[in-house]
Protein backbone atom coordinates (compact mmCIF):
# COMPACT_ATOMS: atom_id res chain seq x y z
CA UNK A 1 0.00 0.00 0.00
CA UNK A 2 3.06 2.07 1.11
CA UNK A 3 4.51 1.74 -2.71
CA UNK A 4 1.16 2.51 -4.41
CA UNK A 5 0.72 5.44 -2.29
CA UNK A 6 4.13 6.77 -3.82
CA UNK A 7 3.70 5.98 -7.15
CA UNK A 8 0.51 7.62 -6.69
CA UNK A 9 2.19 10.44 -5.84
CA UNK A 10 4.70 10.80 -8.70
CA UNK A 11 1.87 9.69 -11.07
CA UNK A 12 -0.12 13.25 -9.93
CA UNK A 13 2.81 14.98 -10.20
CA UNK A 14 3.41 13.88 -13.81
CA UNK A 15 -0.05 14.43 -14.81
CA UNK A 16 0.55 18.21 -13.57
CA UNK A 17 3.84 18.74 -15.47
CA UNK A 18 1.94 16.64 -18.69
CA UNK A 19 -1.35 19.13 -18.43
CA UNK A 20 1.22 22.50 -18.95
CA UNK A 21 3.53 20.87 -21.37
CA UNK A 22 0.82 19.48 -23.80
CA UNK A 23 -2.38 21.29 -23.04
CA UNK A 24 -2.88 25.01 -24.58
CA UNK A 25 -5.92 26.50 -23.09
CA UNK A 26 -5.60 28.09 -19.76
CA UNK A 27 -8.98 25.89 -18.52
CA UNK A 28 -7.94 22.36 -19.55
CA UNK A 29 -4.85 23.31 -18.37
CA UNK A 30 -5.90 23.89 -14.42
CA UNK A 31 -8.65 21.15 -15.08
CA UNK A 32 -5.32 18.56 -15.09
CA UNK A 33 -3.27 20.77 -12.95
CA UNK A 34 -6.17 20.22 -10.00
CA UNK A 35 -6.93 16.56 -11.11
CA UNK A 36 -2.73 15.69 -10.37
CA UNK A 37 -3.46 17.21 -7.14
CA UNK A 38 -5.61 15.19 -6.37
CA UNK A 39 -4.35 12.25 -7.63
CA UNK A 40 -1.45 13.35 -5.05
CA UNK A 41 -4.00 13.66 -2.04
CA UNK A 42 -4.89 10.12 -2.97
CA UNK A 43 -1.71 8.90 -2.77
CA UNK A 44 -0.66 10.17 0.49
CA UNK A 45 -4.05 8.77 1.91
CA UNK A 46 -2.58 5.46 1.03
CA UNK A 47 0.90 6.43 2.46
CA UNK A 48 -0.59 6.98 5.64
CA UNK A 49 -3.05 4.75 6.01
CA UNK A 50 0.01 2.27 5.10
CA UNK A 51 1.60 3.93 8.16
CA UNK A 52 -1.54 3.50 10.48
CA UNK A 53 -2.02 0.09 9.66
CA UNK A 54 1.62 -0.89 10.63
CA UNK A 55 1.58 0.62 13.72
CA UNK A 56 -1.84 -1.16 14.99
CA UNK A 57 0.25 -4.40 13.60
CA UNK A 58 2.71 -3.69 16.36
CA UNK A 59 -0.13 -2.60 19.02
CA UNK B 1 16.53 41.17 -17.69
CA UNK B 2 19.14 39.69 -15.43
CA UNK B 3 20.10 40.76 -11.91
CA UNK B 4 22.71 42.92 -11.56
CA UNK B 5 26.11 40.96 -10.98
CA UNK B 6 27.32 42.64 -8.93
CA UNK B 7 25.13 45.18 -6.65
CA UNK B 8 25.65 49.21 -5.49
CA UNK B 9 27.77 49.76 -2.32
CA UNK B 10 24.33 50.91 -0.08
CA UNK B 11 22.61 47.75 -1.31
CA UNK B 12 25.31 45.89 -1.02
CA UNK B 13 25.57 46.79 2.95
CA UNK B 14 22.27 46.31 3.10
CA UNK B 15 21.87 43.11 1.42
CA UNK B 16 25.33 41.60 3.67
CA UNK B 17 23.52 42.95 6.83
CA UNK B 18 20.04 41.02 6.09
CA UNK B 19 22.51 37.95 5.81
CA UNK B 20 24.27 38.09 8.73
CA UNK B 21 20.74 37.84 10.65
CA UNK B 22 19.82 34.47 9.20
CA UNK B 23 21.83 32.84 11.44
CA UNK B 24 19.37 33.88 14.20
CA UNK B 25 16.16 32.14 12.29
CA UNK B 26 18.92 29.21 13.16
CA UNK B 27 19.49 29.60 16.76
CA UNK B 28 15.51 30.55 17.40
CA UNK B 29 14.25 26.98 15.56
CA UNK B 30 17.03 24.78 17.80
CA UNK B 31 15.85 26.81 20.45
CA UNK B 32 11.90 25.66 19.91
CA UNK B 33 12.96 22.31 18.99
CA UNK B 34 14.83 22.25 22.75
CA UNK B 35 12.31 23.59 24.53
CA UNK B 36 9.70 21.46 22.84
CA UNK B 37 11.43 17.73 23.69
CA UNK B 38 12.19 16.80 27.45
CA UNK B 39 14.95 17.67 29.70
CA UNK B 40 16.88 14.51 29.30
CA UNK B 41 17.40 15.34 25.47
CA UNK B 42 17.67 19.09 25.77
CA UNK B 43 21.63 19.48 25.34
CA UNK B 44 21.38 16.31 22.55
CA UNK B 45 19.25 18.35 20.98
CA UNK B 46 21.60 21.66 20.68
CA UNK B 47 24.44 19.69 19.87
CA UNK B 48 22.46 18.25 17.31
CA UNK B 49 21.64 21.76 15.79
CA UNK B 50 25.04 22.62 15.72
CA UNK B 51 26.03 19.20 14.36
CA UNK B 52 23.89 19.60 11.68
CA UNK B 53 24.65 22.94 10.32
CA UNK B 54 28.24 22.31 10.17
CA UNK B 55 27.31 19.10 8.35
CA UNK B 56 25.12 21.55 6.40
CA UNK B 57 27.64 24.02 5.43
CA UNK B 58 30.53 21.61 4.37
CA UNK B 59 28.44 19.65 2.47
CA UNK B 60 26.57 22.10 0.88
CA UNK B 61 30.08 23.58 0.04
CA UNK B 62 31.28 20.60 -1.20
CA UNK B 63 28.65 19.91 -3.86
CA UNK B 64 25.31 21.11 -2.97
CA UNK B 65 25.98 24.81 -4.74
CA UNK B 66 27.27 23.06 -7.67
CA UNK B 67 23.82 21.60 -8.55
CA UNK B 68 22.16 24.20 -7.22
CA UNK B 69 23.92 27.28 -9.11
CA UNK B 70 22.33 30.82 -9.36
CA UNK B 71 20.43 33.06 -11.59
CA UNK B 72 22.34 33.74 -14.97
CA UNK B 73 25.26 30.22 -14.00
CA UNK B 74 25.06 27.79 -16.89
CA UNK B 75 22.73 24.38 -15.96
CA UNK B 76 22.07 21.80 -17.73
CA UNK B 77 18.50 21.57 -19.44
CA UNK B 78 16.22 18.60 -21.23
CA UNK B 79 14.10 19.47 -24.54
CA UNK B 80 10.16 19.10 -24.22
CA UNK B 81 8.18 19.92 -27.09
CA UNK B 82 10.57 23.13 -27.97
CA UNK B 83 10.81 24.39 -24.48
CA UNK B 84 13.61 24.13 -22.60
CA UNK B 85 13.92 22.40 -18.84
CA UNK B 86 16.58 23.58 -16.80
CA UNK B 87 16.95 20.83 -14.43
CA UNK B 88 20.00 21.30 -12.81
CA UNK B 89 22.89 23.66 -12.74
CA UNK B 90 26.61 23.34 -14.28
CA UNK B 91 28.70 24.55 -11.86
CA UNK B 92 31.80 23.68 -10.14
CA UNK B 93 32.48 21.75 -7.22
CA UNK B 94 33.81 23.75 -4.01
CA UNK B 95 32.69 27.18 -5.09
CA UNK B 96 35.78 26.90 -7.71
CA UNK B 97 35.15 29.70 -10.18
CA UNK B 98 32.87 31.67 -7.82
CA UNK B 99 34.12 35.47 -7.51
CA UNK B 100 34.10 36.61 -4.46
CA UNK B 101 33.91 40.07 -5.33
CA UNK B 102 30.31 41.57 -3.94
CA UNK B 103 28.81 39.79 -6.89
CA UNK B 104 25.36 38.73 -6.40
CA UNK B 105 26.61 35.49 -7.03
CA UNK B 106 28.89 35.12 -3.91
CA UNK B 107 26.41 36.40 -1.86
CA UNK B 108 23.62 34.07 -2.77
CA UNK B 109 26.30 31.08 -2.02
CA UNK B 110 26.59 32.69 1.60
CA UNK B 111 23.17 33.24 1.97
CA UNK B 112 22.35 29.26 0.88
CA UNK B 113 24.94 28.18 3.35
CA UNK B 114 22.16 29.23 5.88
CA UNK B 115 19.47 28.45 4.21
CA UNK B 116 20.67 24.79 4.30
CA UNK B 117 21.54 24.90 7.78
CA UNK B 118 17.89 26.34 8.04
CA UNK B 119 16.46 23.69 6.22
CA UNK B 120 18.47 20.69 7.84
CA UNK B 121 17.16 21.99 11.66
CA UNK B 122 13.74 21.51 10.57
CA UNK B 123 13.01 17.68 10.91
CA UNK B 124 15.24 17.65 13.67
CA UNK B 125 12.38 18.79 16.16
CA UNK B 126 9.94 15.56 14.58
CA UNK B 127 12.62 13.66 15.39
CA UNK B 128 13.32 14.77 18.94
CA UNK B 129 14.10 12.61 21.75
CA UNK B 130 14.78 9.51 19.64
CA UNK B 131 16.79 10.17 16.72
CA UNK B 132 20.66 9.19 16.91
CA UNK B 133 22.95 11.91 16.51
CA UNK B 134 25.35 10.86 13.98
CA UNK B 135 22.26 9.40 11.55
CA UNK B 136 20.72 13.16 12.09
CA UNK B 137 23.87 14.32 10.82
CA UNK B 138 23.72 11.41 7.95
CA UNK B 139 20.50 12.63 6.87
CA UNK B 140 20.88 16.64 6.72
CA UNK B 141 23.87 15.30 4.42
CA UNK B 142 21.52 14.25 2.14
CA UNK B 143 19.61 17.12 2.09
CA UNK B 144 22.17 19.87 1.97
CA UNK B 145 24.16 17.79 -0.83
CA UNK B 146 20.86 16.61 -3.12
CA UNK B 147 17.11 16.99 -1.96
CA UNK B 148 17.71 20.95 -1.10
CA UNK B 149 20.27 22.09 -4.01
CA UNK B 150 17.73 19.99 -6.41
CA UNK B 151 14.63 22.60 -5.67
CA UNK B 152 16.35 25.27 -5.39
CA UNK B 153 18.08 25.54 -8.17
CA UNK B 154 14.38 25.13 -10.08
CA UNK B 155 12.86 27.52 -7.62
CA UNK B 156 15.97 30.48 -7.67
CA UNK B 157 18.88 28.86 -10.02
CA UNK B 158 16.70 29.66 -13.14
CA UNK B 159 14.82 26.20 -13.28
CA UNK B 160 11.98 24.76 -14.55
CA UNK B 161 9.92 25.98 -12.34
CA UNK B 162 10.79 29.40 -12.50
CA UNK B 163 10.82 29.22 -16.10
CA UNK B 164 7.06 28.38 -16.93
CA UNK B 165 6.07 32.07 -16.78
CA UNK B 166 8.64 32.24 -19.85
CA UNK B 167 8.00 29.14 -21.28
CA UNK B 168 3.86 28.13 -20.76
CA UNK B 169 2.56 31.71 -19.99
CA UNK B 170 2.01 31.09 -16.45
CA UNK B 171 2.39 34.23 -14.94
CA UNK B 172 5.99 35.21 -13.75
CA UNK B 173 6.73 31.52 -13.16
CA UNK B 174 6.80 29.70 -9.70
CA UNK B 175 7.20 32.41 -7.10
CA UNK B 176 8.72 31.72 -3.67
CA UNK B 177 11.45 34.82 -2.73
CA UNK B 178 12.18 33.59 1.10
CA UNK B 179 12.32 30.04 0.82
CA UNK B 180 9.06 29.18 1.92
CA UNK B 181 9.28 26.17 -0.67
CA UNK B 182 13.01 25.77 -0.57
CA UNK B 183 13.79 25.88 3.27
CA UNK B 184 10.86 25.37 4.98
CA UNK B 185 8.73 22.37 2.86
CA UNK B 186 11.59 20.55 2.25
CA UNK B 187 12.30 21.01 5.56
CA UNK B 188 8.68 20.07 6.89
CA UNK B 189 8.44 17.21 4.50
CA UNK B 190 11.80 15.68 5.29
CA UNK B 191 10.57 16.12 8.57
CA UNK B 192 7.57 14.11 7.71
CA UNK B 193 9.38 11.36 6.41
CA UNK B 194 11.51 11.32 9.39
CA UNK B 195 8.89 10.98 11.52
CA UNK B 196 7.50 7.96 9.62
CA UNK B 197 10.47 6.03 9.91
CA UNK B 198 11.50 6.53 13.71
CA UNK B 199 8.38 6.25 14.75
CA UNK B 200 6.57 7.42 17.63
CA UNK B 201 8.65 8.52 20.70
CA UNK B 202 8.06 5.48 23.58
CA UNK B 203 4.79 5.73 25.20
CA UNK B 204 3.24 8.36 23.51
CA UNK B 205 0.51 6.32 21.91
CA UNK B 206 -1.10 3.52 24.52
CA UNK B 207 -2.05 0.37 23.38
CA UNK B 208 -5.54 1.32 22.77
CA UNK B 209 -4.39 4.17 20.61
CA UNK B 210 -5.05 7.13 23.05
CA UNK B 211 -2.37 9.97 22.90
CA UNK B 212 -1.29 11.82 26.14
CA UNK B 213 0.56 14.60 25.67
CA UNK B 214 4.00 14.93 26.51
CA UNK B 215 4.83 18.65 27.31
CA UNK B 216 7.79 20.44 26.49
CA UNK B 217 10.47 20.86 29.29
CA UNK B 218 11.07 24.77 28.58
CA UNK B 219 8.52 27.18 27.70
CA UNK B 220 11.07 30.33 27.75
CA UNK B 221 13.03 28.85 25.71
CA UNK B 222 10.06 28.38 23.11
CA UNK B 223 9.23 31.57 22.95
CA UNK B 224 12.27 32.97 23.15
CA UNK B 225 12.69 31.13 19.70
CA UNK B 226 10.33 32.73 18.46
CA UNK B 227 11.90 36.76 19.06
CA UNK B 228 14.96 35.19 17.51
CA UNK B 229 13.49 33.54 14.70
CA UNK B 230 11.46 37.37 13.88
CA UNK B 231 15.16 38.93 13.74
CA UNK B 232 16.65 35.81 11.64
CA UNK B 233 13.23 35.95 9.14
CA UNK B 234 13.57 39.79 8.53
CA UNK B 235 17.24 38.96 7.14
CA UNK B 236 16.12 36.12 5.36
CA UNK B 237 13.04 37.66 3.64
CA UNK B 238 14.84 40.74 2.57
CA UNK B 239 17.80 39.35 1.35
CA UNK B 240 15.49 36.56 -0.86
CA UNK B 241 13.80 38.93 -2.13
CA UNK B 242 17.04 41.26 -3.53
CA UNK B 243 19.02 38.09 -4.50
CA UNK B 244 16.26 35.95 -5.62
CA UNK B 245 13.38 38.19 -7.25
CA UNK B 246 15.30 41.61 -7.74
CA UNK B 247 13.87 43.34 -5.11
CA UNK B 248 15.08 46.76 -4.48
CA UNK B 249 16.74 46.91 -1.19
CA UNK B 250 14.41 49.74 -0.91
CA UNK B 251 11.69 47.25 -0.07
CA UNK B 252 13.30 46.40 3.12
CA UNK B 253 10.49 47.91 5.38
CA UNK B 254 7.59 46.82 3.89
CA UNK B 255 9.29 43.17 3.93
CA UNK B 256 9.24 43.41 7.45
CA UNK B 257 6.36 44.89 7.99
CA UNK B 258 4.45 41.72 6.27
CA UNK B 259 6.67 39.58 8.00
CA UNK B 260 6.03 40.95 11.39
CA UNK B 261 2.05 41.18 10.77
CA UNK B 262 2.59 37.74 9.33
CA UNK B 263 3.52 36.22 12.02
CA UNK B 264 1.52 38.37 14.62
CA UNK B 265 -1.64 37.86 13.14
CA UNK B 266 -1.14 33.94 13.06
CA UNK B 267 0.30 33.84 16.89
CA UNK B 268 -2.91 35.72 18.08
CA UNK B 269 -5.14 33.43 15.97
CA UNK B 270 -3.51 30.43 17.40
CA UNK B 271 -4.13 31.58 21.00
CA UNK B 272 -7.71 33.08 20.41
CA UNK B 273 -8.27 29.32 18.84
CA UNK B 274 -6.89 27.49 21.84
CA UNK B 275 -8.46 29.74 24.03
CA UNK B 276 -11.22 29.06 22.68
CA UNK B 277 -11.56 25.73 22.28
CA UNK B 278 -9.16 25.02 25.61
CA UNK B 279 -10.30 27.30 28.13
CA UNK B 280 -7.01 29.42 28.02
CA UNK B 281 -4.68 29.87 25.05
CA UNK B 282 -1.83 27.18 24.65
CA UNK B 283 1.71 28.85 24.70
CA UNK B 284 3.47 26.09 22.76
CA UNK B 285 0.65 26.11 19.80
CA UNK B 286 0.86 29.92 19.95
CA UNK B 287 4.08 30.00 19.22
CA UNK B 288 4.44 27.01 16.13
CA UNK B 289 1.44 29.92 14.99
CA UNK B 290 4.15 32.41 15.11
CA UNK B 291 6.55 30.11 13.39
CA UNK B 292 3.82 29.26 10.42
CA UNK B 293 3.11 32.79 10.08
CA UNK B 294 6.88 33.64 9.75
CA UNK B 295 6.62 30.48 7.30
CA UNK B 296 4.04 31.81 5.15
CA UNK B 297 5.16 35.14 5.00
CA UNK B 298 8.83 33.99 3.33
CA UNK B 299 6.87 33.21 -0.06
CA UNK B 300 4.51 36.58 0.25
CA UNK B 301 6.41 39.04 1.69
CA UNK B 302 7.58 40.75 -1.36
CA UNK B 303 4.02 41.15 -3.06
CA UNK B 304 1.61 41.92 -0.97
CA UNK B 305 0.12 44.73 1.43
CA UNK B 306 0.28 44.66 4.88
CA UNK B 307 -3.80 44.14 5.23
CA UNK B 308 -3.48 41.05 2.91
CA UNK B 309 -0.80 39.83 5.13
CA UNK B 310 -2.82 40.00 8.53
CA UNK B 311 -5.21 37.95 6.35
CA UNK B 312 -2.50 35.35 5.48
CA UNK B 313 -1.07 35.26 8.37
CA UNK B 314 -4.31 34.45 10.27
CA UNK B 315 -5.33 31.63 8.08
CA UNK B 316 -1.52 30.56 8.64
CA UNK B 317 -2.76 30.46 12.21
CA UNK B 318 -5.37 28.39 12.03
CA UNK B 319 -4.25 25.97 9.99
CA UNK B 320 -1.19 25.12 11.98
CA UNK B 321 -3.03 25.07 15.08
CA UNK B 322 -5.84 22.73 13.81
CA UNK B 323 -3.05 20.20 11.43
CA UNK B 324 -0.84 19.61 14.71
CA UNK B 325 -3.97 18.55 16.43
CA UNK B 326 -4.20 16.42 13.16
CA UNK B 327 -1.24 15.01 12.65
CA UNK B 328 -1.04 14.03 16.27
CA UNK B 329 -4.22 12.41 17.06
CA UNK B 330 -5.63 11.22 13.96
CA UNK B 331 -2.59 10.03 11.45
CA UNK B 332 -0.48 9.75 14.54
CA UNK B 333 2.34 11.05 13.50
CA UNK B 334 4.49 12.05 16.95
CA UNK B 335 6.19 15.25 15.71
CA UNK B 336 7.38 17.04 19.20
CA UNK B 337 8.06 20.46 18.03
CA UNK B 338 5.13 20.38 15.42
CA UNK B 339 7.54 20.77 12.77
CA UNK B 340 5.49 18.97 9.76
CA UNK B 341 2.42 21.49 10.47
CA UNK B 342 4.44 24.76 11.02
CA UNK B 343 6.91 24.22 8.43
CA UNK B 344 4.89 21.81 5.30
CA UNK B 345 1.63 23.13 6.21
CA UNK B 346 2.47 27.17 6.86
CA UNK B 347 4.94 27.01 3.69
CA UNK B 348 2.71 25.26 1.30
CA UNK B 349 -0.63 28.07 2.41
CA UNK B 350 2.21 30.61 1.57
CA UNK B 351 3.16 29.39 -1.96
CA UNK B 352 -0.71 29.45 -2.51
CA UNK B 353 -0.81 33.04 -0.78
CA UNK B 354 1.07 34.07 -3.65
CA UNK B 355 -1.08 32.96 -6.35
CA UNK B 356 -4.02 34.18 -4.42
CA UNK B 357 -2.81 37.89 -2.79
CA UNK B 358 0.52 38.81 -4.91
CA UNK B 359 0.67 42.06 -7.31
CA UNK B 360 3.72 42.97 -9.21
CA UNK B 361 4.65 46.53 -8.56
CA UNK B 362 8.43 46.57 -9.86
CA UNK B 363 9.65 43.50 -12.42
CA UNK B 364 10.40 40.51 -10.76
CA UNK B 365 13.51 38.76 -11.92
CA UNK B 366 14.24 35.29 -11.01
CA UNK B 367 14.37 33.39 -14.69
CA UNK B 368 17.78 33.65 -16.24
CA UNK B 369 17.94 35.87 -19.08
CA UNK B 370 14.36 36.71 -19.16
CA UNK B 371 12.77 39.74 -18.43
CA UNK B 372 9.57 39.95 -16.12
CA UNK B 373 7.51 42.72 -16.16
CA UNK B 374 5.39 44.68 -13.47
CA UNK B 375 2.09 43.28 -13.19
CA UNK B 376 0.43 45.91 -10.84
CA UNK B 377 -3.17 43.83 -11.34
CA UNK B 378 -1.33 40.61 -10.53
CA UNK B 379 -0.35 38.01 -13.05
CA UNK B 380 -2.49 35.56 -15.16
CA UNK B 381 -1.42 32.43 -14.64
CA UNK B 382 0.20 32.99 -11.25
CA UNK B 383 -1.75 30.40 -9.07
CA UNK B 384 -1.71 28.10 -11.79
CA UNK B 385 2.47 28.14 -11.52
CA UNK B 386 1.83 27.72 -7.78
CA UNK B 387 0.06 25.00 -7.67
CA UNK B 388 2.44 23.28 -9.82
CA UNK B 389 4.86 23.74 -7.46
CA UNK B 390 2.97 22.67 -4.85
CA UNK B 391 2.28 19.64 -6.72
CA UNK B 392 5.87 19.17 -7.39
CA UNK B 393 6.54 19.14 -3.40
CA UNK B 394 4.30 16.73 -2.66
CA UNK B 395 4.83 14.39 -6.10
CA UNK B 396 8.60 14.63 -6.15
CA UNK B 397 10.40 15.80 -3.16
CA UNK B 398 8.78 13.61 -0.26
CA UNK B 399 9.03 10.49 -2.50
CA UNK B 400 12.35 12.00 -2.64
CA UNK B 401 13.30 12.40 0.76
CA UNK B 402 11.55 9.88 1.70
CA UNK B 403 13.41 7.28 -0.44
CA UNK B 404 16.63 8.57 0.37
CA UNK B 405 15.86 8.67 4.37
CA UNK B 406 14.97 4.88 3.98
CA UNK B 407 17.85 3.53 2.41
CA UNK B 408 19.96 5.58 4.71
CA UNK B 409 18.19 4.02 7.57
CA UNK B 410 19.54 0.46 6.40
CA UNK B 411 22.77 2.00 6.85
CA UNK B 412 23.13 3.87 9.46
CA UNK B 413 19.58 2.96 12.07
CA UNK B 414 17.81 5.96 12.73
CA UNK B 415 16.14 5.12 16.57
CA UNK B 416 17.85 5.16 19.38
CA UNK B 417 18.09 1.92 21.28
CA UNK B 418 15.15 1.47 24.20
CA UNK B 419 17.57 2.09 26.67
CA UNK B 420 18.55 5.03 24.97
CA UNK B 421 15.28 6.76 25.25
CA UNK B 422 14.71 5.48 28.88
CA UNK B 423 18.29 6.84 30.19
CA UNK B 424 17.67 10.35 27.86
CA UNK B 425 19.69 10.73 24.89
CA UNK B 426 21.98 13.26 26.73
CA UNK B 427 23.81 10.02 29.02
CA UNK B 428 23.45 7.76 26.04
CA UNK B 429 25.01 9.57 23.16
CA UNK B 430 26.74 12.60 25.22
CA UNK B 431 27.53 11.41 28.47
CA UNK B 432 26.58 14.23 30.79
CA UNK B 433 22.61 16.01 31.16
CA UNK B 434 21.80 19.68 30.05
CA UNK B 435 21.07 20.11 33.68
CA UNK B 436 22.72 17.84 35.86
CA UNK B 437 21.15 18.79 38.94
CA UNK B 438 17.93 17.77 37.36
CA UNK B 439 16.19 14.56 38.59
CA UNK B 440 14.96 12.33 35.94
CA UNK B 441 11.33 11.41 35.79
CA UNK B 442 10.74 7.70 34.56
CA UNK B 443 6.72 8.00 34.99
CA UNK B 444 6.58 8.25 31.13
CA UNK B 445 7.57 4.52 31.11
CA UNK B 446 5.12 2.92 33.49
CA UNK B 447 2.07 0.99 31.93
CA UNK B 448 -0.91 3.24 31.23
Amino acid sequence: MKFIGFLLLVAGWLLALAAIVLLASAPSRAVFVLAGLAVEGLGLAFVIRSHLILREDKR
Amino acid sequence: MMPAATLPDAALLVCIFCIFLVPLAGAGISLINAGLGRSRNAGHMMMAAVSTLAVAAIVYFVCGFAWQGYIGIPGHSLVFSGKSWNWIAAQSFFFRGLGFDGSTASLAALLQMFCVGLAALIPLGSGADRWRLRASCASAALLAGWTYPLFAHWVWGGGWLAQLGVNYGLGLGFIDAGGASSIHVVGGLTALAVTWILGPRRGKYSPDGMAPAIPGHNGVFVLFGCLLALLGWFGLNSAGAILFTGGAPAQSAMIAINTLLQASAACLTAAVITGIRFGKPDASLSANGWIGGLVASSATCAFVVPAESIVIGSIAGALVTFSVEWFELKLEVDDPAGAVSVHAIGGIWGLLAVGIFARFHSPVLNVAGASMPAMDAGAPGQWLAQLVGVATLLGFVLPLTYGLNLALNRICPFRVAIEGERQGMDLYELGAGAYPEFVTHTEDFLPR
